[in-house]
């Protein structure tokens, strides 16, 4: 007879503050973006370097100035933490059996860190020194 | 289930309406009222048939398995309309319960080797000509006997002072140690979470403690084999049905067979019935019989005053039914409990309702509810006083043997406006197999 | 000896009285092997008969008891007391219509379950007659996980994307839609595409996670609808290459 269902609405704006995990989901979606922009920082040194060693060396200073290398030591927490949470969540999207065994997820992530280290082991050898 | 019958358009569901009343004219069933519970109006369903499919009863006694709604509402309607309620003595108590919650610890655990020991740790039931204990596992014997057996057995126990004293209540163990972590964890993982969240026992280390508990009604709506009451247009299946199949003790499974079974019997039936021809309706007759069932509701929702709590009328039924009609009974228990149940009976009109909403009042429900219990419980009671011998689940200290000269035959309790019913009987329908001895253990060999 | 007592403040709403939800504190006794539903059990019996709230089987089974108790989606019955501190919240899920006190409308995900065609679609229907449709232990064993959904709807409430967007299907509702669609006896994934993979289906969820978090009989809905996206992904692509292909 007077039904009045009450609707309660979250915050558009702040409804990730309500629960740690919201909060890790924002940080692991907030991640994304300080990858894109270091990004566009080494598409401008690879520019840069386009324009000659004098270009170049100025490029360098920024980037190895105080801002920019706060900025670089950010964007890799984010980009590990990118990683981490993008491996975390692998053995969900591609479950995995050998025979009628589901292979178990902690083998999958433990594979995807190796082959991260493998890679980036090798690139460092090539290209770092 | 429920998924599949999402497939079928024509099936139109009523979610969360509580019904009430079966509207019967002159022997036939012309629908049912129910309370839409979000908005407490009261509505008239007609219908050339009615199923009803609502379950046992389990919750008239303290310690059971069943859910919460498990309140024999259907078993009442029908009993109330004049459908007896037959075979109501046999309830089964399931022997493996968790104390406290009664959460059922299946018999799968058993079946897969688990033994129940006393406080001796001694496997008590070869005491009960359910042994010799080994070899184990061995079908239909041991702890693989039949329920209504392992639960007169912990009852025993308990009389000679041999089961475990813990804050719930007389326990025995139920031990799973020695089928080892990794054939529990694959084939009984349920349990092993069960009794680690609910009672902080993990079964790969320590033995679960367990008692019987209520499981199971027997009893309910007379039907016959095609599910039809004797009453035209309506049917009834499931638990809160008696055909019997399961006579005085059924056995594990079969509920779920029987479901399946005389469920799509029950649709057959009712469909060919509300196919072949309406006989004539007299449309203000109904109307009235709704009017009346609505009134009846308005007149409990609209009570002032009281001194009864729906909560506490229901734990003096529960009390009242453990100790009176429990796994062993005898006259003096069972009248204690008829006259107590009237007792209860004549309190409920005093019940105090403070809930005067509209929309979805539980408090309201759950005095229809009880209501509904009380009618069941002493049809229970009644049936099992006058049944004055032991057979499989209804056990009399007073009448210790099965007498099939006499009781080979189904009780009928009908309903009766004084609140206990007339008990009359009807023979057991028998083809193919004869009646036994019920022999279990080595005694099968 | 006095007995020790636990505080609950639990949201209570009569739309016929109360312009909105307001808590309402009931002091409990304490016991050690009790549930937050025990709990609330004691207050309807013994202080207050108007309190409404759905339960059913106390084991985690039915579904029916699903609240947010001190902010997170649980269970009530398998929520327990000792687990929590001697302040205990107990509102209704959120991202539903409240009722009445700890009942919401559950109608939403009522209508998104029948959409997405939770049932057998069979390439050839068999009467009953003809026999079952035969299925090996080994291709039960790829969607069983999935067939354990209580309809608790616990995902939901926890789903911020649900909270934000009326018009996502949800996690329940996706992962029964790909229960059916991992059964080797059924031939229903085109049928359920149009809703499962549209924008309001599986595009619509962002991968947060909190659903599978929260569930009960760990069906991992999150894990469902990622592999919905993968396999949708998959047919989208097909579809242009191979369009003669019957999927």
């Amino acid at each position: 007879m007077s039904r009045r269902p009450y609707i309660r609405e979250p915050s558009k704006t702040g409804w990730w503050l309500a629960q740690p995990r919201y909060i890790r989901y924002m940080m692991r979606e907030i991640s994304a973006v300080f990858i894109g922009i270091y990004i566009v920082v080494l598409i401008v040194g690879l520019w840069q370097l386009s324009r000659g060693e004098a270009a170049y060396i100025k490029f360098l200073a920024t980037a190895e100035g105080p801002a920019g290398l706060t900025f670089a030591v950010f964007a890799m927490l984010f980009a590990i933490y990118h990683t981490y949470t993008w491996f975390q969540v692998t053995p969900k999207a591609m479950p995995l059996t050998l025979g009628s065994k589901r292979i178990p997820g902690a083998f999958i992530i433990a594979a995807h860190w190796f082959g991260f280290v493998l890679v980036s082991t090798a690139l460092w050898l090539l290209v770092g020194s | 289930m429920f998924q599949t019958s999402l497939k079928y358009p024509s099936i139109e569901r009523f979610d969360e309406y509580f019904s009430t009343d079966l509207i019967v004219i002159d022997g036939r069933c012309h629908g049912v009222t129910a309370i839409e519970m979000r908005t407490g109006q009261v509505h008239l369903f007609r219908s050339k048939c009615v199923i009803i499919a609502t379950g046992g009863a389990g919750r008239v006694f303290p310690f059971t398995t069943n859910g919460a709604i498990k309140t024999g509402d259907g078993m009442a309607m029908a009993y109330r309309a004049g459908v007896p309620l037959k075979d109501m003595e046999f309830v089964q108590y399931h022997p493996t319960g968790l104390p406290g919650t009664g959460i059922l610890i299946t018999e799968g655990s058993r079946g897969e080797g688990g033994i129940l020991v006393n406080k001796d740790g001694y496997r008590y039931l070869q005491d009960y000509d359910l042994g010799p204990p080994d070899p184990w596992p061995r079908k239909k014997a041991m702890e693989l006997g039949p329920r209504d057996r392992l639960s007169q057995a912990f009852w025993h126990e308990q009389k000679k002072g041999r089961t475990i004293s813990t804050d719930y209540g007389d326990v025995v163990h139920l031990d799973l140690r020695q089928l080892g972590e990794a054939k529990i964890n694959e084939r009984l993982p349920m349990v092993r979470e069960l009794s680690s969240s609910y009672i902080g026992v993990d079964p790969v280390y320590e033995p679960i403690p367990v008692r019987p508990v209520v499981h199971y009604t027997m009893g309910g709506i007379d039907t016959d084999v095609d599910a039809a009451t004797s009453v035209e247009g309506l049917y009834a299946a499931g638990e809160c049905a008696c055909v019997s199949i399961n006579g005085a003790n059924r056995l594990g499974s079969n509920s779920l067979t029987e479901l399946l079974v005389f469920g799509a019997r029950a649709g057959r039936g009712a469909a060919k019935f509300a196919m072949c021809g309406v006989a004539e309706t007299n449309d203000q007759q109904i109307q009235a019989a709704a009017q009346a069932a609505e009134d009846r509701i308005l007149q409990l929702f609209r009570r002032t005053g009281g001194t009864e709590s729906v909560s506490g009328l229901r734990r003096d039924m529960n009390d009242a039914m453990e100790a009176g009609a429990g796994i062993y009974r005898s006259e003096d228990t069972l009248q204690a409990c008829t006259e107590t149940l009237q007792q209860i009976r004549e309190r409920y009109k005093d019940v105090l309702l403070t809930d005067k909403s509209n929309v979805f009042n539980t408090d309201l429900i759950g005095a229809l509810e009880l209501g509904s219990m009380i009618d069941v419980a002493a049809a229970m009671a009644c049936s099992a006083l006058q049944r004055k011998e032991s057979r499989g689940s209804h056990q009399r200290l007073d009448h210790p043997e099965r007498d099939d000269a006499a009781y080979l035959k189904h009780s009928l309790a009908h309903y009766s406006a004084t609140g206990l019913p007339n008990i009359d009987y009807c023979g057991v329908m028998i083809t193919r197999s004869q009646p036994a001895e019920r022999v279990y253990g080595g005694a099968q060999e | 000896m006095s007995e020790r007592v636990i505080e609950l403040d639990i949201l209570r709403y009569d739309p016929e009285q109360d312009e909105a939800p307001h808590f309402q504190t009931y002091t409990v006794p304490y016991r050690d092997d009790w549930v937050v539903l025990d709990a609330i059990n004691y207050v309807k019996d013994e202080l207050d008969c108007t309190l409404s709230y759905r339960w059913s089987c106390h084991m985690a089974v039915c579904g029916s008891c699903g609240m947010i108790v001190n902010g997170e989606p649980v269970l009530a019955c398998h929520a327990f007391l000792r687990d929590y501190p001697q302040k205990i919240r107990i509102e209704p899920l959120q991202n539903f219509p409240v009722e009445r006190d700890l009942v919401v409308v559950m109608d939403d995900f009522m209508d998104k379950l029948s959409s997405v065609k939770p049932y057998l679609v069979a390439r050839e229907e068999k009467d009953v007659d003809d026999g079952e449709y035969l299925q090996t232990p080994a291709e039960l064993a790829q969607f069983k996980q999935y067939t354990a959904c209580i309809n608790c709807l616990l995902c939901y409430s926890a789903c911020p994307q649900y909270a934000l967007t009326e018009s996502f299907v949800g996690p329940a509702a996706l992962a029964l839609a790909h229960r059916y669609n991992l059964d080797s006896r059924d031939v229903g994934r085109s049928v359920r595409e149009d809703v499962v993979a549209s924008n309001s289906g599986i595009w619509e969820c962002s991968f947060v996670g909190a659903c599978s978090e929260v569930c009960p009989k760990t069906v991992d809905p999150a894990a469902a609808i990622q592999q919905t996206k993968i396999a949708s992904t998959g047919d989208y692509f097909l579809k242009f290459l191979m369009p003669w292909k019957r999927q």
